[in-house]
């Protein structure tokens, strides 16, 4: 009993726990789920599939535990900005107006950092307005939420601009030669950037303190609203490469559906990795594998023949369940059912 | 329960996790009885108040109230409105964004026959009220237009109008000027004679002695006595709120005498924070200790925390050896070597989810600036360093700091500043809720700190502890420096000089 | 004593919204005047299109006045037009039957939301966003396709949807056969009217109204002078997705028909239009009439768009969002010069 608490206390637990829920059903309703092959060389099966498409959410998720850490509130722009940072790119390498092209404006990699820093900019503004205007976080993003695709949608000239250029499909698909999914190692370079970012400097203490108590923070010299700027910058900055992902896998820049609904995923897998969304310590690790979770139960959604429009309905009632069951509120309620309950078994004890 | 007793309350206890704020307290009000209600901070004023009405629930004891039957429990303030008990508390409780008439009315506001709100008739009455206690508004405006001081009286009115038994006033006087002070003592005069009880907590003992019949003294909880107005002189109230007994004062003098240089460390001209604390001077020698005192809410926090850039200084200027410094937030003062321990543990010192470890070096940290960590290994020397030293009583160094006790949390806020080796430490109330041992511990290493060169400013509500340290205090009264003592202090000469006049 | 000046920065927020609107409005006037721009059909066309957005606006503002938010607005209204048209136009169902449904759901709806931030104090953005996404992946359940309304379908609410209330024919002008055109109006601009004298009377002249203001005001002191505010902040979201269920219903007779694309971004302009017509993000302050001339700026951006016919669509979005963040940062100006003043 001891141990199974103790397990069930990591903060791990819920994610991994997830997980396995998930992966479970689907081997019993599917055992094919887990069958991976080798097809025209490159590594080929649903789980892949689920680590692939998992990418976006995942690097999404890393810069949303921070904004979530620091400012107890999300940045529900995420989706917009890499839709914005998409069109940016495929804008710089198409040239404006071009709707279609096999020959590139700017060479690919000014035109990748280009997306790169629209997302980096876009994380300024909601920085600015969260940390210096003391804005509602979600009320904040809500702004480009709305205005970053419609901003997409004039840079592409209101219509769909295809890179029909070998190399930028490297990206979100597969390097000629190499059998594992680009986007992986995408998801993991970022991972990794973030958290050396986090070990060698003193951020993560920062951000923590400055969640928790930012009054004390203060105090103690630390200088919180700056803090919660670089944090929303990393969350658009990381917005930023997931677009250029998702714009590399449909080589095109699709305004109105890329990164459509992802805002949901990415506050989602920082709910499931067991990252209060009251802000305060946060977990990297819970937030990654809460992103892949998602996806999997995306992927058999999916499978099962439920189509992307309607997998928010589920995704919904979960993200509902988990802040009910974080909540305060709901806790002190079940404390105290458990308490009188106790106190009646105890009663129920003498009286026998 | 007697004929004229309104309320009374007997062996009030109640514990909150690992303090017990109330034990055994007691209070009895009469009719028609301006009855004050005296302590330090932390007796438990507060605290019996809300368990009175309704807003804790009190874990033992009998509460009476005259016209109810039997024990009373109140589990809310709407309870205790409806047996006719108002409260006034010290933060103005009201909306800003309603109309002053709305403000009196919300909650029991005059309907139309149809059952919408009758705005003539309610503007009509709130204008009767006002006018009544002679003050001068125009009831239809937003009440964030009106001075702190009306919105109080606001308050008041609303609690007067609701034809309550039993009024408390917690602290209202803080945001009045003496004009309106008058004005409010008149109400209550007025309500006495109609036979209200008035319990009335403040900290200004002039107050006390200009309206008050009877005074109930609290102290760490506890019930020290309750004594007619006349039987008890201003300085025996200090000397009761401050739980010394008058008559075995013996005089102690400072253990050891500290080889304060003439160097001075910082020197503070006419610094000032609007509403808080007015303008001020103040200098320390290198290795001196400082004690500011005053009661509370005199404004002696608020000094130190103006000169840390806790609160930034509208006016005045700063030096540090010498040198003018320029400090607009904490960082900057830390920078220059100063460090501060506020006396709000809570607010502004614990991030209770983070490890022992983490509290410790997190003011180091900033100092070092971000990309500067201390490294993983250092911290945890420092860590253990420090829970060594300052014997901090920890599970381990990771365990979060919210499950230590209140001392050892202190400890650990001591340390976190102790490791960035300050030259100027202030100590807000840092011996506040902690045990007699560790108490002296504390003490010990204040002058321990003077005599390796530091400077230190010493804040407590126990006038021995800085007695023993200090060798000089400055004197806070209503926000404003009204001396120095220096010298041959004696617990008798420094409760005088915090009481003021006698009159 | 000094005098208290009544105009407050609230006040001179409204004024600004008043001021914007003429001036856009007369703007629109000078520029595209050959495009019929001062008829006065083109105002109550702004009015046509935006029924919907009107009451639903009414309904924002007071969830916003307790200091809340409801973006779930726009997937409501999606799911809304997708129930009315799947209903009539595949299942071939009566109409009233689907309104009052549409109804109920509204109140259910709201009543969830309002349970989980009332009482169990979650933050309402959390809540309203899983709603968001819940209604808008509902409307992909009931349908993935776009549905028209036609009138074979459902002769009633075609009648409806096309009846016209003419004004005046003074009000009309002259075309260019010599004809008289009388400017007309629809009945979903008399339900989005009735609507916002409805809800500016509760918030003047009932109990339940102003206590939206006491909570939005201090919450604390709400509770310390004895209200329920709890059970106020449940209310303000039944009433949000009750008329955002109105709105609903308006928005549909305006387009006949329903798609899982719909109304996409309509939370930001019913947010935009509360805000712009000088209700506070922190709630306590605020009013229908400024949230109803918030809408008709809103509209007016679209309508200068549209009459453009050169710019792209999304231009209006961005517009909106921008003059969003403008009165964003204004009340913040405003809020930071009050506190220094009162200190």
């Amino acid at each position: 009993m001891d141990t199974i608490k103790k397990i069930t206390k990591q903060q791990l637990f819920l994610p991994f726990f997830c997980l396995l829920l998930v992966l479970l059903i689907n081997l019993i309703k599917s055992p094919t789920f887990f069958n991976i092959g080798i097809q025209n060389g490159v590594l080929y099966g649903r789980l892949i599939d689920v680590l692939n498409r998992g990418s976006e959410i995942a690097i999404l998720a890393v810069g949303q535990t921070l904004v979530v850490a620091v400012s107890a509130g999300t940045d529900i722009s995420v989706g917009s900005v890499m839709s914005l940072s998409a069109c940016g790119t495929c804008m710089m390498l198409a040239g404006y107006g071009v709707n279609s092209t096999t020959q590139l404006a700017v060479p690919m990699g000014i035109g990748i950092l280009f997306g790169i820093l629209l997302g980096g900019v876009c994380g300024c503004i909601n920085g600015a307005l969260v940390a210096k205007l003391k804005i509602q976080p979600m009320v904040a993003t809500l702004i480009l939420f709305t205005a970053a695709r419609a901003i997409g949608l004039l840079l592409c000239n209101n219509q769909i601009t295809y890179i029909r250029y070998e190399p930028y499909k490297y990206l979100g698909n597969f390097i000629p030669g190499c059998p594992i999914p680009t986007a992986i190692f995408v998801t993991i370079a970022v991972i990794i950037v973030v958290s050396i970012f986090l070990r060698k400097t003193a951020l993560g203490l920062y951000i923590q303190s400055a969640g928790i108590n930012s009054r004390a923070a203060r105090i103690s010299g630390i200088n919180s609203a700056l803090i919660c700027f670089v944090c929303y910058v990393i969350c658009g900055l990381c917005a930023g490469i997931a677009g250029m992902v998702a714009s590399s896998r449909i080589y095109s820049a699709d305004s109105n559906n890329i990164g459509l609904n992802y805002e949901l995923d990415a506050i989602l897998a920082v709910a499931l990795g067991g990252n209060s969304l009251g802000g305060g310590k946060f977990n990297l690790a819970g937030a990654v594998v809460g992103a892949y979770t998602i996806q999997a139960i995306t992927t058999t959604l999916l499978a099962m023949g439920v189509s992307t429009d309607q997998a928010p309905v589920i995704k919904a009632i979960i993200v509902v369940i988990i802040v009910v069951v974080q909540a305060p509120t709901f806790k002190e309620w079940l404390s105290n059912s458990e308490a009188k309950r106790r106190a009646l078994a105890a009663e129920g004890g003498q009286k026998a | 329960m007697e004929q004229n007793e309104l309320i009374v309350m007997r062996d009030i206890v109640k514990v909150f996790p690992g303090v017990v704020a109330l034990d055994h307290a007691q209070l009895t009000l009469h009719k028609g009885e301006i009855h004050a209600l005296m302590g330090e901070n932390g007796a438990g004023k507060s605290t019996i108040i809300k368990c009175l009405t309704g807003v804790y629930e009190r874990d033992a004891g009998e509460v009476y109230v005259q016209g109810v039957e039997g024990n009373v429990y109140n589990h809310s303030t709407e309870d205790a409105q409806r047996i006719g008990i108002a409260t006034v508390y010290q933060e103005v409780n009201l909306c800003p964004n309603l109309s002053v008439a709305e403000n009196l009315f919300i909650g029991r506001e005059p309907v139309t026959r149809l059952g919408t709100i009758d705005w003539r008739s309610m503007n009509k009455k709130a204008k009767e009220i006002m006018d009544g206690l002679g003050i001068k508004v125009d009831v239809t405006v937003a009440l964030e237009n009106y001075s702190l001081a009306i919105q109080q009286m606001i308050a008041i009115a609303r609690a007067v109008d609701m034809d309550c038994k039993v009024l408390i006033l917690d602290e209202p006087t803080s945001s009045l000027d003496d004009h309106e002070v008058e004005k409010l003592f008149d109400v209550m005069r007025d309500l006495k004679k109609k036979g209200v009880g008035i319990i009335f907590v403040t900290h200004f003992l002039e107050q006390v002695y200009a309206v008050c019949d009877r005074i109930t003294v609290m102290r760490n909880g506890g019930f020290v006595g309750d004594y007619s107005i006349s039987e008890l002189p201003r300085v025996k109230l200090v000397a009761a709120m401050l739980g010394k007994d008058f008559d075995d004062l013996a005089s102690i003098k400072p253990e050891g005498d500290a080889n304060i240089s003439p160097e001075i460390m910082l020197k503070a001209e006419g610094l000032s924070h609007k509403g808080t604390v007015k303008p001020f001077d103040f200098e320390i020698h290198k290795g001196e200790v400082v004690g500011v005192t005053g009661l509370l809410g005199s404004g002696r926090s608020e000094m130190v925390r103006c000169i840390y850039g806790a609160d930034r200084a509208q006016t005045g200027k700063e030096y540090m050896n010498g040198k003018e410094i320029n400090i607009k937030a904490p960082i900057d003062a830390i920078k220059k070597g100063m460090a501060y321990l506020p006396d709000d543990r809570k607010a502004d010192g614990c991030i209770g989810e983070l490890s022992v470890r983490d509290n410790i070096i997190l003011a180091l940290q900033a100092r070092n600036g971000m990309f500067k960590k201390v490294s993983r290994a250092k911290q945890i020397e420092i860590a253990d360093k420090f829970i060594d030293m300052l014997q901090i009583k920890t599970a381990s160094r990771e365990t979060p700091l919210s499950q230590l006790s209140g001392g050892n949390q202190q400890k650990v806020i001591l340390a976190r500043w102790l490791c960035t080796h300050p030259d100027f430490l202030i100590l807000d109330e840092p011996t506040r809720g902690i045990d007699i041992g560790t108490k002296t511990e504390f003490q010990k290493l204040i002058l321990q700190f003077a005599k390796e060169g530091m400077s230190v400013v010493f804040i407590s509500s126990e006038i021995e502890e800085m007695l023993r340290t200090c060798t000089r205090m400055c004197v806070m009264r209503d926000g404003e420096k009204v001396g120095e003592i220096e010298g041959d202090m004696t617990q008798e000469s420094v409760m005088s000089a915090i009481a003021g006049g006698e009159k | 004593m000094k005098k208290i000046n009544k105009f407050s920065g609230n006040t001179v927020l409204l004024l600004i919204t008043i001021v914007l609107f003429v001036a856009m409005y007369a703007v629109g006037c000078v520029i595209y005047s050959a495009k019929g721009f001062t008829h006065v059909q083109t105002f109550l066309n702004l009015l046509i299109t935006n029924a919907g957005l009107i009451c639903v606006a009414c309904g924002m503002t007071c969830v916003m006045l307790t200091g809340g938010i409801d973006i779930s607005v726009g997937s409501l209204i999606a799911m809304d037009c997708m129930i009315l048209a799947y209903g009539m136009g595949v299942k071939g169902w009566p109409c009233i039957p689907l309104i009052i449904l549409i109804l109920v759901i509204g109140l259910v709806f709201g009543a969830v939301q309002g349970y989980l931030i009332g009482y169990l104090k979650i933050q309402p953005f959390i809540i309203t966003m899983a709603g968001m996404f819940f209604a808008r992946g509902m409307t992909a359940v009931i349908c993935t396709d776009q549905i028209s309304i036609t009138q074979d379908m459902n002769p009633m609410f075609y009648k409806w949807a096309n009846a016209k209330i003419n004004l005046p024919g003074f009000l009309g002008y002259v075309n260019k056969k010599g004809k008289t055109v009388v400017p007309f109006i629809r009945p979903t601009v008399v339900i989005a009217l009735l609507v916002v004298a409805i809800i500016f009377f509760i918030l003047k002249y009932t109990k339940f109204g102003r206590n939206l203001y006491a909570v939005g005001g201090n919450q604390q002191s709400a509770t310390m002078m004895g209200l329920n505010v709890k059970a106020t902040k449940m209310k303000a979201y039944i009433l949000s997705s009750f008329l955002c269920s109105i709105g609903g219903i308006c928005y549909c007779l305006n387009t006949m028909s329903g798609s899982v694309q719909q109304a996409l971004g309509f939370e930001m302009n019913a947010i935009a239009s509360s805000v712009i017509g000088g209700t506070l993000l922190t709630g306590g302050v605020g009013n229908v009439i400024g949230s109803l001339f918030g809408v008709l700026i809103n509209g007016t951006i679209s309508t200068l768009v549209t009459t453009n016919g050169k710019l792209l669509s999304s231009w209006s979005n961005i517009m909106t969002a921008a003059l969003l963040c403008f009165f964003i940062i204004l009340q913040s100006l405003f809020a930071y010069f009050k506190n220094r003043n009162n200190r």
